[in-house]
């Protein structure tokens, strides 16, 4: 047990015996098997640059047993309704010349360690990329299309279902070299004080984890369940939209999804779930 | 003067009728900077609004804290500390300089600054996410940080 989490769990003993409600606290101790079969390590070593965390936990540690089964196989996972859909897309022959994502890339199986990776810098474009700037380029590119919307359906669906063939692999993104800027710049973000609330990403996902705000169990903020099915949506819910939530209730004025600032801060919080693996599409409440 | 006085009205339009409105956030007095002696209305304090602060609007306060005396209410946060007994361990002032702006008593605290209007990073136009046009509202007004200060002197036992 680490510190923060030996200091929730002391806190939650004087609250009961104050009288106050009876509360959960820090991650608990299950453990991750999907489909009987992709083994998942929910909790690692910090990476060496985080300066104020020992431990780091996957999301789905801090959730309820019931939250929590329903990740565990597939055909519980709601969010699988619409991986089949991106499977649909997958293998339809939409582009002008007839061409599919499938036939450039065979089976998306091919597409396996990708998301574990990204973002990544880009030599060709020369710029930091996201799996939504890879599924775009293709698209206008490649296939003669439309960009999708970074928060379409479509988009939403195609990225669960390239997580989903990168399940059980150890996030892994570089911090250095061509990406150094942007994961800068995303730190930066991490740790300032937006809003009138005045509340970092930091405040809540580093100092507080595994405590309550208000009816909340406050996670590490990680990204490796990303996209997430979201219970009280009823929909996938991108990075980028995650963070548009967590900016906008510091009552702040948040940046754009697609933005070079979300990019940023997408780099950054990932380099933060270095050594946990991705989970996505995982379900959270 | 002149536009601090422009400002707290202009202000007071947002947030309450214009009487009731007090010092504005930026004419506090501040001593040894952190506590404020003289209330920040004339009109007495409701002590049953500052009960219903804790829970709702922009209070809040359980959020973060756990109160006994509102163990009825379901969910209260654990960030910040049982305010049991606050009345006791803090003098009116103080809480009072608490509530207007925590940075002052407990630098780099989580603890919002219910009575302040300037030094913010990118405000928003409440919970809109878009940015905020026009003078800066406190998050609460002069006399519910009078209402919720009248409260937590209630709380007097662990
Ligand atoms: C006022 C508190 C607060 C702040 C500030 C905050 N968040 Fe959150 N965040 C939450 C809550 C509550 C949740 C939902 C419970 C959870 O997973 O922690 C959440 C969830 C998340 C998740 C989803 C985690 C998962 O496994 O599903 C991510 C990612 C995240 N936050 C990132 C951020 C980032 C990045 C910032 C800063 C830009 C930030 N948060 C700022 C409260 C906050
Ligand atoms: C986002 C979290 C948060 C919210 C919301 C919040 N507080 Fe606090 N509060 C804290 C923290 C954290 C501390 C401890 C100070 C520190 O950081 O050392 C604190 C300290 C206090 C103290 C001093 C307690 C003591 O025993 O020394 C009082 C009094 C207080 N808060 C009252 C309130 C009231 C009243 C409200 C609502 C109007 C409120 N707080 C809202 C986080 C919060």
């Amino acid at each position: 047990m680490n510190i923060k989490a030996f200091l929730a769990v002391t806190g939650a003993a004087a609250l009961v015996a104050s009288g106050a409600l009876a509360q959960q606290t820090g991650p608990d101790d299950d453990r991750l098997v999907v489909n009987n079969e992709i083994e998942v390590v929910t909790d690692a070593p910090a990476p060496d640059h985080m300066e104020f965390v020992r431990t780091i936990y996957s999301g789905w540690r801090f959730r309820s047993d019931e939250t929590q089964s329903l990740q565990m196989d597939d055909f519980d996972n709601p969010a699988f309704v619409f991986v089949d859909q991106a499977i649909d897309d997958w293998n339809a022959e939409m582009g002008a010349n007839g061409e599919s994502c499938a036939s450039c890339h065979e089976g998306p199986e091919s597409m396996r360690g990708l998301r574990a990776e990204l973002p990544r810098w880009d030599e060709d474009a020369g710029e930091v990329y996201t799996m939504e700037m890879y599924v775009n380029e293709c698209r206008t590119e490649r296939m003669g299309l439309d960009a999708w919307g970074w928060n379409s359906q479509d988009m939403r669906n195609m990225t669960a279902l390239l997580a989903s063939v990168s399940r059980g692999l150890p996030i892994n993104v570089a911090t250095d070299g061509p990406v150094r800027a942007a994961w800068e710049k995303g730190k930066e973000i991490y740790y300032t004080r937006f809003g009138q609330l005045e509340l970092a990403c930091a405040n809540c996902h580093e100092d507080n984890y595994g405590r309550m705000i208000r009816a909340d169990h406050l996670s590490q903020g990680q990204t490796n369940g990303f996209p997430v099915y979201r219970l009280k949506q009823a929909n996938l819910v991108s990075k980028h939209n995650r963070f548009r939530g967590c900016i906008r209730d510091t009552r702040a004025e948040t940046f754009s999804i697609g933005s070079p600032e979300f990019i940023a801060l997408e780099l950054y919080v990932a380099s933060r779930g270095n050594g946990l693996m991705v989970e996505g599409p995982s379900v959270r409440n | 003067m002149k536009r601090a006085l422009l400002s707290a009205i202009a202000a007071g339009l947002v947030a309450a009728p214009a009487l009731a409105q007090g010092i504005a956030p930026t004419q506090v007095a501040w001593e040894e900077e952190v506590a404020i002696a003289s209330p920040l209305t004339d009109t007495a304090p409701d002590v049953e609004n500052g009960r219903i602060l804790m829970n709702k609007g922009a209070g809040n306060c359980i959020a973060c804290h756990q109160v006994t005396d509102l163990a009825d209410l379901p969910f209260h946060g654990d960030i910040g500390p049982s305010l049991d007994g606050v009345g006791a361990r803090w003098s009116e002032a103080e809480l009072r300089g608490i509530l207007a702006d925590a940075k002052r008593m407990f630098p780099g605290t989580m603890m919002p600054s219910f009575y302040r209007t300037e030094g913010f990073v990118r405000v928003g136009e409440a919970y809109t996410g878009k940015a905020k046009e026009g003078e800066v509202a406190p998050l609460l007004t002069a006399q519910e940080i009078e209402d919720l200060v009248s409260y937590l002197k209630t709380l007097k036992y662990q």
